[in-house]
């Protein structure tokens, strides 16, 4: 079985990366392969990432709130690239009203402040879009 | 102390283990072998006059107001007044802010802090391609002095202190709120108030930054010097611990890499030709309130005194005033919890305490419902009240530094002095934070700590309440504050008025100036002053100076 | 295969999923470059090495950008150590490379060490093969920089570029113990701190001791992230280039390189046939046995394997 690869972004202006970084380091505890892409990402930019890294999953996080805007953008342009095998998740400061919205965009999941690591290696685990084998 | 009673003490403390202790661990044994403080650090089970004989009370606590400061910066504290109650606010449009601002004085607040949303403090306006979806967000968008007009409209700027918590374009934004002062009347003398202007710590931790370090540090010096001899009154700078907390450090990381920063400003401005004592009056500091009460206050006074060491010996200040660490606090944003959220109010009410007990300037109590999104009013309203039944009902106010001489706490202030000191040591031999910054060593040493906080939380090492203990099936909170999508459109058509209403012509010579400026080594301030009163954007003013200085690379090590 | 004519075709998606099979599975592999070797060959291959914090991803960035500014199509394999407990990585030079990710021109992959002691990954060279097949012009592979492994980069590369800074005194040190032989351009890294001339000198030293070099490398002072000094550092490669082809080296290279590639496989195809052969009977266990009970010596036993495929 090959390492499961992720790819961590942060899109959009915000600099808090405490949780990104935290994930990223628990994802490689995990064993996955995670490629960390920094701060202030454009959805172009994620997108074109995660083609040529030929993510798995591709991991978002934000907590200025443009998550609405910048979220949907990202799977819009992962289905123009023709990307559909990829598992999209997504965390941050997200109000409860919103994932609906979200997750009807194509984002498998949101995790709020206080999801443990291991929930989102199991998540990634048991949701992946494409066999590892 | 003196040897001889040092020693009997010792054997009164082994007789007492020997008897009354191990008696009592034999029937009722502790929870557990090692207990921890928030930052991890081993706590004793008890504290006696042997953990603390090696400070002498003369040299290391002292008096308030008077080096080395251990005890507070003013030697009545809140006997005289009581701290500044400022309230971080803004969103949306300058006009929603300004109601929320006048909203606040109403309610007893006594100064005001400006929250900026994202795209102002990176220097974009809001029609650019990056501040799409970010306009409004996490605070008030300005793109030009039109925008700051109307943030204070109606608030006599001579009356209130400002704290502005911005960066990179601090200086863009301090002329803007020199402008629409001096439309109100008010010369910049009398003019009150903080910028945060510490961009290491965006570096290192909070990510608003735009210039490469060099050109960072020349518009902090401009700051500096600028002010000294314009805007006396004024603190140039919040050399911020916050944010480093909140990127998981741990306190004693907070103080050392904090102070590290803060060397890093004074050894700039010397380098420029300031003399120490004229700017290091106008320096302020920011720390973090989180849970561990003790430790917390500890780390205020260890800050304190370890600051005025530093002014004293390394820099030969001989001002007292340039050795004084003042300091704002804010309570620890990441201690929140989604979870039964009004278990935030309770957190937020101890982690003030501390702050009080050690001794802050001014405080921001974060509101109840901040892990999901921006404060409702009613939620502002009780982070308020929180601070005002801590400085009415309490009785915490009454004496000044109250947990000084506590054994515990003292050893505490000790422990984390020299920690801290360990930290600065190292960054010293890396070449300063600035390289220690670029080499990725601070940002790693923080990340460690967070993992591990965030793995001691997984293994129930740590509790929080509501998340990992005591949890319940809860509803979705209801009426959360939600910025209309509409802001970005609104800010975008009040910023094309104001290009189409300006003098452009003037707007392009004011730039075209800036830059020559920014290309020299003059000091930039009044060129900045200038464009901005002819209603130059931040966005072009930044990316004159983008052209100029270039942009900074983010440095991560994982 | 459709995935390789994708890949032809410039389509990246089928280039980056190409490499992960060959990153990831040796049969499939085998089945790939057996399709795609013709196709290779063109591309010129820039190693880049230094110790860690040297600024390698950032230069790579800026010498990328000038590179594909000037129409050159270019890949990127960055590698990072993989976690020995986990297995994990966090692959992390992508954050010094934000703007290359959307030019069309760029191609970037970031790829882990995998328990492979060399510097690169074992698959390195794989996943080179099928962008040199896409049709890159130039491949740089950024090592992970630790170890004494840059040794493994000499054999993949045309051209290797070891990056230094100023003030590590260690890392001098580290060229005396033998790494002086391997860098065709020696970079001064953020030649704006202080001791970047007195690192420059030491280096040159250094190489006017080495003998046996029918060029000696250019030693350039640079500061990658202000810019400074890309331009030159591009023309020293190019003109390195043209030295490998104009002395015959070039062909000496790539020829060594290819032989010890094909050694390589030849080797492992012995392996697995020795040991495919002989795993019914667990020989290898018992002839060890006797080596260590004193029967025989190993060279017998080697030779008694031997016979078995002769």
């Amino acid at each position: 079985m090959r390492p499961i690869r992720v790819l961590i972004a942060k899109p959009g202006l915000d600099g808090h990366d405490r949780g990104a970084k935290v994930i990223a380091r628990a994802l490689r505890d995990a064993g996955m392969e995670v490629i960390y892409t920094g701060l202030r990402q454009t959805p172009e930019q994620i997108v074109a990432a995660a083609v040529q890294e030929d993510a798995d999953v591709v991991g978002l996080s934000i907590l200025s709130g443009a998550h609405n805007y910048l979220f949907p953008r990202v799977v819009d342009l992962m289905k123009k690239q023709g990307a559909d095998d990829v598992l999209i998740i997504g965390g941050g400061v997200i109000p409860e009203d919103d994932i609906p919205g979200l997750k009807k965009e194509g984002i498998a999941e949101i995790f709020t402040p206080g999801t443990t690591t291991t929930q989102m290696i199991d998540f990634i685990k048991s949701n992946l879009k494409r066999t590892v084998n | 102390m003196e040897e001889k009673k040092l020693d009997q003490l010792k054997s009164v403390r082994q007789n007492w283990e020997e008897t009354v202790l191990n008696k009592s661990l034999s029937r009722f044994p502790e929870k557990k072998e090692e207990f921890k403080s928030g930052s991890g650090d081993t706590v004793k089970r008890l504290y006696t006059p042997e953990n603390t004989a090696d400070i002498d009370y003369e040299t290391e606590i002292g008096f308030p107001g008077q080096y080395p400061f251990t005890r507070g910066y003013q030697p009545t504290m809140y006997r005289g007044k009581v701290w500044t109650m400022r309230m971080y606010a803004g969103f949306a449009t300058a006009e929603k802010s300004n109601e929320r601002y006048k909203y606040l004085v109403n309610q007893g607040s006594t100064g005001l802090s400006v929250a900026f949303d994202l795209p102002t403090q990176i220097g974009y306006d809001s029609d650019h391609p990056l501040a799409q979806g970010e306009v409004g967000k996490v605070g008030v968008a300005i793109d030009s002095l039109r925008d700051m007009e109307i943030l204070f409209d109606g608030i006599p700027l001579d009356k209130v202190s400002t704290s502005m918590t911005i960066n990179a374009p601090a200086s863009v934004l301090l002329a803007m709120y020199i402008a629409v002062a001096e439309k109100q009347g008010v010369t910049p003398d009398k003019l009150r108030g903080t910028i945060q202007n510490d961009i290491l710590k965006e570096y290192i931790a909070r990510g608003t930054y735009i210039f490469p370090t060099e050109p960072s540090m020349r518009l902090i010096t401009n700051i500096f010097e600028y002010c000294s001899k314009e805007v006396p009154k004024w603190n140039t700078i919040s050399i911020s611990g916050y944010h480093i907390r909140e990127a998981g450090s741990t306190a004693a990381q907070e103080v050392g890499f904090t102070l590290a920063d803060g060397i890093a400003y004074v050894e700039a401005a010397i380098k420029t030709g300031l003399d120490v004592d004229v700017f290091a009056p106008r320096l302020s500091f920011f720390f973090n309130a989180h849970n561990d009460l003790f430790e917390e206050v500890a780390k205020y006074r260890a800050a304190r005194r370890l600051w005025a060491k530093i002014m004293k010996n390394r820099f030969k200040a001989k001002k007292e005033k340039s050795m004084m660490l003042k300091f704002h606090t804010q309570t620890a944003g990441s201690t929140l919890t989604a979870q039964q959220p009004d278990n935030n109010i309770i957190r937020v009410a101890m982690q003030a305490l501390a702050a009080v007990l050690g001794g802050t300037q001014s405080l921001h109590t974060n509101s109840r419902d901040e892990a999901l999104a921006l404060p409702t009013t009613d939620s502002v309203t009780i982070a308020l009240r929180t601070q005002q039944i801590l400085a009415n009902e309490t009785g915490v106010t009454n004496t000044v530094d109250p947990l000084a001489g506590s054994y515990y706490v003292e050893a505490k202030t000790k422990e984390i002095e020299e920690k801290a000191m360990e930290y600065i040591n190292k960054i010293d031999e890396l070449g300063g934070a600035p390289r220690a910054i670029d080499l990725g060593y601070i940002q790693k040493e923080i990340s460690d700590s967070a993992y591990k906080y965030q793995m001691e939380i997984e293994s129930q090492d740590r509790i929080v309440v509501g998340v990992n203990k005591y949890q319940v099936e809860e509803e979705t909170p209801k009426g959360l504050l939600k910025v209309d999508p509409k802001v970005g459109e609104m800010q975008k058509k009040k910023t094309d008025e104001v290009k189409a209403a300006r003098n452009n012509k003037a707007v392009e010579e004011k730039l075209k100036e800036l830059k020559t400026a920014c290309q020299g080594t003059e000091n930039v301030m009044p060129y900045i002053l200038a464009a901005v009163k002819e209603y130059a954007t931040l966005g072009e003013i930044c990316g004159v100076m983008r052209e100029v200085f270039g942009e900074y690379e983010h440095a991560v090590l994982l | 295969m459709e995935l390789i004519q994708r890949m032809l075709l410039g389509e990246k998606r089928a280039c980056a999923r190409l490499i992960t099979t060959v990153e990831n599975d040796p049969e499939e592999a085998e089945k790939i470059i057996r399709e795609v070797q013709k196709y290779t060959g063109n591309a010129h291959v820039i190693g880049i090495t230094g110790p860690p914090g040297a600024g390698k991803s950032t230069l790579v960035d800026k010498m990328v950008k000038v590179l594909a500014d000037k129409g050159n199509k270019v890949g990127i394999i960055a590698v990072d150590p993989t976690s020995p407990y986990s297995g994990g990585s966090i692959l992390g030079d992508r954050i010094r490379m934000q703007d290359l990710a959307v030019n069309p021109n760029v191609f970037i992959r970031s790829m882990g060490t995998r328990g492979y002691l060399g510097g690169l990954s074992k698959y390195t060279k794989n996943a080179l093969k099928i962008l040199d097949a896409a049709g890159y012009d130039y491949i740089i592979i950024e090592t992970v920089g630790v170890g004494q492994s840059e040794v493994d980069i000499v054999k993949t590369a045309d051209t290797v570029v070891m990056v230094m800074v100023p003030g590590l005194g260690d890392d001098i040190q580290s060229i005396k113990a033998g790494i002086m032989e391997i860098g065709d351009i020696f970079v001064i890294n953020k030649s704006d701190l202080f001791g970047a001339d007195r690192t420059a000198t030491e280096i040159n030293m250094m190489l006017d001791l080495s003998m046996n070099m029918d060029r000696r490398p250019p030693v350039m002072k640079v500061t990658a992230s202000k810019g400074e000094g890309i331009d030159s550092l591009i023309s020293e490669i190019k003109s390195h280039i043209n030295f490998l082809k104009t002395s015959g080296n070039f062909e000496k290279r790539r020829s060594d390189n290819m032989k010890l590639e094909v050694m390589d496989l030849i080797e492992s195809e012995l392996k697995k046939i020795v040991i495919s052969r002989t795993a019914n009977e667990n020989k290898l266990e018992t002839e060890v046995g006797k080596i260590l009970n004193k029967e025989k010596n190993m060279y017998e036993v080697r030779d008694e394997f031997l016979k078995l495929i002769g």
